[in-house]
């Protein structure tokens, strides 16, 4: 008789079990509309944003008089852990005629990147940041060699 | 000395050819390349009919020489590599390396980093609970709950994605706190998801816990005993559901772990179900935790000061740290240079991993899938 | 007044008259080959489109959306994709079987539909064993996937049909017992007196608690018998890779995939004829005005209704549980569903002739 009453409370329980969780996913099926999150990707470009620390890939802040805050001190290509960053710097002389270390090209590695923010913590002018770009598929690689000074830049004034 | 590399060579190649011992009993591959193995793992399993007789794991699928990396780069830019060992866990990695730093520099922490770290710890403990959930109900065979998984844990990711600017592999913790202040939406987008969060785990016990099919999967399967646990070396829930007391955040309280309340959950079962059980309530517990800090993040500074350039002193450093998965622990020997001399990391899977085979013999193909799948295995955790 | 029976009526009408009957009758096969292949192409166009599309919406996401509106040609081009994929054929493999095993399931799926009627007075062969004609030749379905896995010469296809082969064999007797409960309640075979008899009340509301229980099992078997969540094993993806029709590609896995929905369709009609009454609209014993209204409705949008929430009933399933092992399976059936149906069937007998029933 144990044996039956255990039987049958088996069989119920089952039953029971089932049908809850086919109440949870008859629930979704006919409440699609309002439970769906998808992203239709390609079609939302307009309306994506991107929060502003996302880090995307690392660009130079340069100012509407296509000027830029670094002095060239290779801080951030010691910190960058593989090599990312290449600074090749030349001598400006000053109006007073001494030699300055200034800033000739900042090469950038974007296929060699890991996003891991210590370049943009270890500038001491502000002079990088991280852009929120998330679309870098090229067809060939060497456009993923980027310089970051736009052509014709100079220094801002007052930075040291 | 050619000579024996020779025979070494020879002996590799037909160890991944086994042959039965038995007559009739049959070899097959699961993986590399498999739905349900979580990365590249590669197992031969023996089998007679549909019973297993023996399982052999063989890694290195995915090793990247992480530790002989770390001895080129220095104590601020080794931490990074760690987020990409256990992935699921990357804060909590971090976390753990950029305590092991301190410690060679013995410096204090501020408060409010303390909380903040801690903070990011439990989102991160329950992002990767989540995803383990849906993963190893889609092994056994529900496919629905994936996706409900997924949309809570994209919450957690979007937090993340504000705070720290990534989603996956965030690179937040440096050696004496965190790397940027916390924006300002942090404490309501965390308050907002756990709201919504305490609403859904209701429904993940009707969808996958109470079902009769699903309990029928995982009870009695892929039995270890307490000191079986132990003597393979299993930390983490995995060995919480044999009945081990290993949580790391009770037995060395590490940051602020000592000044908040929550349960370290053991379950006797043994079986796949007691393990289950066990990630199910460490999710609850990993939510009072949030809920206890979020309101309460003291004021200051969110790193403290440290040299430009880091040099520990001589000796030797170990630090343990507890993740999703178990005991994380880095081993810094150094020589008083940049750089270290060796570093160690100690992962939760590779001994998780080495109990497989003691848990599935006498079982199915079925079972193994299903206690793969409660020991949340993630391969390059494994593999550094 | 548009109807299927008078279409098939007029057209049979206009043949006998035009041709002698030998030719007429011959005219009539070619016809009836046509609709049905005509019949199985539109089901699995609409049958997986569907299925993508409930799973999606259980799933909190869209399904396809992109090809046509609402994304109802994304069948047509999957069939096409698979029709000029390349059909390999692995070495060693048993050429003759290895060929002939997509057939057989088509061809067992093509003749099952024969008695099953679509609409009032539109069947293809009212058999007087209509249901028994059913259920055996849905059991030849069986050889036609064993001979898949062996001679595939690949031990996991192997593995999974002697999977697949245990788990039909078996479900098949509770099936067939679900169905003896109405055949016992009705007292024939044929499904036109089957559906004749419910003409004051479908059996699942006449006949109370044995038929809803001979219902539940009938669900559950069938679920069983074509290999669809919870107890698809012989397929299951994480586990075999595909099961016994691992080595097919191009169009004989698309012959596999087809015959695979359309048996999920016709277990749904046969299910809808016993239990809900067939083409027969929603009637009460004695409410005249609303059986007047109910009649308005085509008897062919009914069948087809009922079908379908079937259908929707069985990939409900599909998409909320997780799979049984193969033990847990075969005990599921030897030892809870056999006994059940097997005392439903007394139970049901009882009632039959006490008369205790609607």
């Amino acid at each position: 008789m144990a044996f039956l009453r255990d039987y049958i409370k088996d069989v119920f329980g089952a039953v029971r079990s089932s049908l809850k969780g086919m109440r949870l996913t008859g629930y979704y099926a006919l409440h699609h509309k309002k439970e769906k999150i998808t992203q239709q990707y390609p079609d939302n470009r307009d309306e994506l944003v991107l929060p502003e620390r996302f880090r995307g890939e690392v660009v130079m802040l340069h100012d509407e008089n296509n000027e830029h805050a670094c002095t060239g001190c290779t801080a951030c290509e010691l910190a960058c852990p593989n090599g990312t960053i290449k600074i090749i710097t030349k001598f400006d002389i000053t109006p007073e005629g001494k030699k300055k270390k200034a800033l000739d090209t900042f090469v950038y590695h974007l296929e060699l990147c890991t996003m891991c923010n210590l370049c943009i913590v270890a500038c001491p002018t502000d002079a990088i940041k991280m852009a929120q770009t998330f679309e870098h598929s090229v067809f060939d690689r060497n456009k993923l060699t980027k310089v970051l000074n736009k052509p014709g830049s100079k220094i801002r004034e007052g930075i040291e | 000395m050619r000579h024996l590399y020779r025979e070494t060579q020879i002996i590799s190649i037909n160890s991944s050819t086994t042959s039965p011992d038995v007559e009739g009993d049959l070899v097959i591959n699961v993986g590399p390349q498999h739905p349900a193995t979580h990365g590249v793992l590669h197992l031969i399993i023996t089998l007679n009919g549909e019973t297993i007789k023996k399982v052999e794991p063989h890694l290195g699928y995915i090793h990247r020489s992480i530790e002989k990396m770390c001895e080129s780069l220095s104590y601020r830019q080794f931490i990074y590599v760690t987020s990409r060992m256990d992935y699921l866990s990357s804060h909590i990695n971090n976390h753990g390396c950029a305590m092991c730093v301190e410690k060679g520099l013995q410096i204090e922490i501020p408060s409010r980093a303390q909380v903040i770290r801690v903070l990011m710890d439990e989102l991160t403990r329950l992002a990767s609970h989540q995803l383990w959930w849906g993963a190893m109900t889609m092994d056994v065979g529900a496919l629905t709950p994936f996706f409900h998984a997924f949309r809570e844990r994209e919450m957690i990711n979007d937090i993340m994605e504000e705070t720290c600017g990534a989603r996956l592999t965030m690179n937040y913790m440096v050696p004496g706190g965190v790397m940027v202040d916390i924006h300002p939406n942090f404490q309501r987008k965390v308050k907002e998801f756990i709201t919504h969060f305490k609403n859904k785990i209701g429904e993940y016990d009707e969808l996958v816990t109470g079902n009769v099919i699903f309990q029928n999967r995982m009870k009695g399967v892929g039995y270890i005993s307490k000191e079986d646990a132990i003597s393979y070396g299993m930390t983490g829930p995995s060995a919480r559901g044999s009945g081990v007391q290993c949580d790391i955040r009770k037995l060395y309280p590490y940051e602020v772990y000592d000044k908040v309340q929550f349960d370290e959950i053991i379950e006797t079962g043994g079986d796949s179900f007691a393990r289950y059980m066990v990630r199910m309530k460490e999710m609850r517990q990993s939510l009072s935790i949030l809920e206890q800090l979020i309101d309460n993040i003291p004021e200051g500074d969110f790193q403290a000061k440290t040299k430009a350039v880091l040099k520990l002193p001589k000796g030797e450093f170990y630090s343990r740290i507890e993740t999703a998965r178990g005991e994380f622990g880095v081993y810094i020997v150094s020589e008083g240079g940049t750089t270290p001399y060796r570093i160690k990391f100690r992962s939760p899977g590779f001994s998780n991993l080495s109990a497989l085979d003691h848990m599935a013999r006498g079982g199915k193909i079925g079972d193994l899938i299903a206690m793969m799948g409660t020991l949340d295995l993630v391969i390059p955790d494994i593999d550094r | 007044m548009w109807s299927f029976e008078n279409i098939s009526q007029s057209v049979d009408t206009w043949l006998y008259d035009t041709f002698s009957p030998t030719t007429a009758m011959l005219i009539e096969f070619l016809i009836i080959a046509i609709c049905v292949i005509g019949l199985f192409a539109i089901l699995g166009l609409v049958l997986i489109l569907m299925e993508r599309k409930v799973s999606a919406w259980m799933q909190v996401r869209l399904g396809p959306n992109r090809v046509g509106p609402g994304g109802m040609f994304q069948t047509v081009a999957d069939t096409l994709k698979l029709i000029v994929k390349e059909g390999m054929t692995p070495n060693n493999v048993d050429r003759f079987l290895f060929n002939l095993a997509p057939f057989i399931v088509m061809i067992v799926a093509m003749v099952i539909l024969a008695p099953i009627m679509f609409a009032k007075n539109f069947q293809i062969w009212d058999i007087n064993i209509g249901i028994l004609f059913i259920t055996a030749v849905s059991s030849v379905s069986v050889i036609g996937i064993l001979m898949a896995g062996w001679a595939s010469n690949n031990k996991y296809s192997l593995l999974g049909a002697m999977r697949s082969g245990a788990q039909i064999v078996s479900y098949e007797l509770s099936a067939g017992l679900s169905v003896l409960s109405i055949v016992v309640l009705t007292g024939s075979l044929k499904i036109s007196d089957i559906i004749n008899s419910q003409q004051n009340g479908w059996w699942i509301f006449k006949g109370h608690i044995p038929v809803i229980i001979a219902f539940v099992i009938f669900i559950i078997a069938v679920t069983a018998e074509t290999n669809r969540a919870p107890f698809d094993l012989a397929e299951a993806e994480s586990e075999l890779t595909a099961g016994f029709h691992t080595e097919y590609s191009g169009m004989k896995f698309a012959l596999f995939f087809l015959a695979e929905y359309v048996n999920v369709f016709i277990v749904c009609a046969i299910g809808a004829t016993l239990f809900l009454g067939g083409w027969m609209p929603l009637h009460f014993g004695t409410a005249n005005k609303f059986n007047e209204v109910m009649d308005y409705i085509p008897s062919s949008l009914w069948f087809f209704g009922k079908t379908f929430f079937l259908i929707f009933i069985i990939m409900w399933f599909r998409w909320t549980f997780p799979r049984l092992r193969i033990d847990q399976l075969l005990n599921l059936e030897w030892k809870y569903l056999l006994p059940i149906s097997m005392f439903n069937l007394l139970l049901v007998t009882v009632i039959a002739i006490l008369k205790w029933h609607f």
